[in-house]
């Protein structure tokens, strides 16, 4: 039996936000080299979508992620209420964890039940369902460092199995002390892609998974590299940076510590 | 999709370890839940708490990186039913990286943090023996039964709270479907923690009785825990009575954090999606098994859901009131348990509830029936409004 062909889509459009990166036309000028990175932290915008009520409810996750996916959906002009989306988070939302713990630790173990709902790993997708009406299934994974690499991977299997564009979310974001000291990821990163079954005039690139033996793609100049490694979200940046160049080939991305995972780039442009 | 075979699966919760266990309590009509008396805990309210999960040990080389009470529930539901051993044979069969790890959990390790945390030292800072990848980390589950059962494919956790590990079964079947792996390692596990029982209590959901989902009195839910894993391979070959993955279907409410829309149309999506996923309609379901919380508003948006799309006269039951919820376990607990169901042609009546919710338009099993089942469907939603419906049924 002659193994299947790799699982591929079309990408039709990114977000990105993180430090230094206010979004991606922002990044990708970073990552062709054009302008220097600029080691600024990540500023959240305020989420227009989501009503008073929720908006005072939600964490810094939900607005990392709106940012994210908002951006790529336009790029990509597709409607968010209509996408499937598969959320990916190395930790998801350190500073709600943290004021759950500490209440836990306390004689009165009082937890609010706002922070008990946003507590869990698919907090932001569901914020995300409540702000932009998407009703289509959304996925929450956590895959510790990896989680980039599963999340593109659930995205991909779920537009080759299912013939639907889906969206992309990969997100990480600091936690306080002392949860910070144990896993310090020092600032918030997301990107967002926006994944097609078809070829359509939106498509920047198709690309195709494959595990790889070889080591995982590494970025110039060191600064970047730091990110890329301080962040589980920014192992993507490999990824985003062949992509800003408008190259093709293999890029090879951090996963498990084996395999990792490899992307065959074609650009469409 | 293509059916896949569940070709070995193993329940661990409170009805008892392994499969013989699970079944004779559910013959029996048994309950696992008694008041609570885990840690510290001082609440007014019943738990399924599985014995034995603390002198369950992992392997003495693992113990260090992993050891939490998650993991010791995993080790502990991995054992039963020679199941270590089936994925052992499956690895042979397949190769170590052909099999891939879909593991859903809510709560993973939390509870280690959660008692690291009254061990700070004065500067706040957590103790030095403090895991973080190895225990707190959702993907900790994962981690460590890929380590543990020495395989080498793609591996995940997904935790989108109760819905997690029936999900991680429409991931591991997109995997499968697309050629990413041949066979998948799927399931969940999750345990007794403070963070799910005092967070509960903030939300008022939780009842001081064993729960009784569908009762006119129902007033909310008793925690559980459990571990159930079941092997994923293509079905093709599968011998006449092996228990099949038909259909999955996933939504989202896109309403509410933490309560459904009271039509239930997230639910009513999902239950669809699995029904087109499988090619089935309505008449060819036997038995749901309901998410069946025993929320007042769960269990009310459930039945009309239900009701909506496969109509009101479906016999169906939840055995949350046998093993409690079991959050992020839930979805694979009850899977299993519908491929015992559909093996025994046995629908599990739902313990607990004495009188039934008239004004829910639902069949509602409150003893066991014996009946020969083809296909089942078992529902799991969670925060967030994250929807998942399986079919399952019997190879003929």
């Amino acid at each position: 039996m002659s193994a299947p062909p790799p699982p591929g889509a079309y990408l039709e459009g990114i977000g990105v936000l993180g430090p230094g990166m206010p979004s991606w036309p922002a990044a990708a000028r970073v990552l062709r080299g054009e302008t220097p990175w600029e080691s600024v932290p990540t500023v959240l915008p305020a989420p227009q979508l989501l009503p008073p009520a929720e908006r005072r409810r939600m964490g810094s996750l939900v607005r990392l992620t709106l940012a994210v996916g908002l951006e790529a959906c336009a790029h990509a002009g597709a409607d968010p209420a209509g996408l499937p989306a598969v959320f990916s988070s190395s930790g998801g939302d350190g500073q709600n964890c943290h004021e759950i713990c500490q209440a836990l630790a306390s004689a009165e173990r009082l937890i609010s039940p706002t922070r008990f709902h946003n507590s869990v790993h698919n907090a932001a997708a569901g914020y995300w369902g409540i702000a932009t009406h998407a009703t289509p299934a959304a996925n929450a994974l956590c895959a510790h460092d990896a989680s980039f690499g599963a999340g593109l991977l659930e995205a991909v299997c779920q537009v080759a199995a299912e013939q639907r564009r889906v969206l992309l979310i990969a997100y990480d974001a600091n936690s306080p002390e002392p949860l910070f000291g144990v896993r310090p990821i020092p600032d918030a990163f997301a990107v967002a892609l926006v994944l097609a079954p078809e070829r359509s005039a939106a498509a920047l690139a198709r690309l195709a998974l494959a595990f790889s033996a070889a080591r995982a793609d590494t970025l110039a100049p060191q600064a970047l590299e730091s990110l890329r490694r301080a962040i589980p979200a920014a192992r993507s940046l490999p990824l985003l940076q062949r992509l800003a160049r408008g190259g093709g080939g293999t890029v090879v991305l951090d996963y498990l510590e084996e395999p990792r995972l490899g992307v065959e780039l074609s650009a469409c442009l | 999709m293509r059916p896949l075979a569940l070709s070995r699966f193993t329940a661990t919760s409170a009805l008892g370890c392994g499969l013989p266990a699970t079944l004779a309590a559910l013959h029996a009509g048994r309950s696992g839940l008694a008041p609570c008396a885990f840690e510290s805990v001082t609440l007014d309210t019943c738990v399924g708490e599985v014995a034995g999960v603390d002198a369950s040990a992992l392997p003495p080389a693992l113990s260090a990186e992993f050891d939490c009470r998650n993991n010791r529930l995993a080790w502990l539901g991995l054992n039963q039913d020679g199941f270590a051993q089936a994925v052992e044979r499956a690895a042979g069969r397949y190769g170590r990286a052909r099999l891939g790890i879909f593991l859903g959990t809510s709560t993973s390790g939390i509870l280690e943090t959660e008692l690291a945390y009254r061990r700070r030292d004065p500067a706040g800072a957590l103790p030095a023996d403090f895991r973080y990848a190895g225990a707190h980390n959702s993907f900790s589950l994962a981690a460590f039964v890929r380590r543990a059962l020495r395989l080498g494919g793609p591996a995940v956790v997904i935790s989108s709270a109760c819905s997690s590990s029936a999900k991680a079964f429409a991931s591991a079947r997109r995997a499968i479907e697309t050629g990413v792996i041949d066979a998948a390692l799927v399931g969940g596990v999750d345990s007794l923690c403070l963070t799910t029982l005092y967070g509960f209590h903030s939300l008022q959901l939780v009842s001081r009785t064993p729960c009784r989902p569908f009762d006119v009195a129902r007033d909310g839910i008793s925690i559980g825990e459990a571990a159930a894993f079941a092997l994923l391979e293509p079905a093709a070959g599968s011998a006449a009575g092996s228990v099949l993955l038909l259909g999955t279907g996933e939504s989202s409410d896109a309403y509410h954090m933490s309560s459904p829309p009271p039509d239930g149309a997230g639910a009513r999506a999902a239950m669809q999606a699995a029904l087109d996923d499988a090619g089935l309609t309505p008449a060819d379901i036997d038995y749901v098994n309901f998410h069946g919380t025993g929320t007042p508003n769960n269990d009310e948006a459930e039945g009309r859901a239900v009701a909506g799309v496969l109509g009101a006269h479906l016999p169906g039951s939840s055995t949350k009131g046998a093993t409690g919820h079991t959050l992020g376990a839930a979805g694979a607990l009850e899977a299993v348990i519908c491929a015992l169901a559909l093996q025994e042609g046995l629908m599990p009546g739902g313990v607990n509830t004495t009188q039934v919710d008239p004004a829910l338009p639902v069949n509602y099993l409150r003893a066991n029936r014996n009946a020969p089942l083809r296909r089942v469907i078992s529902n799991s939603f969670g925060f967030g409004g994250t929807n998942c419906s399986l079919i399952l049924g019997r190879a003929l």
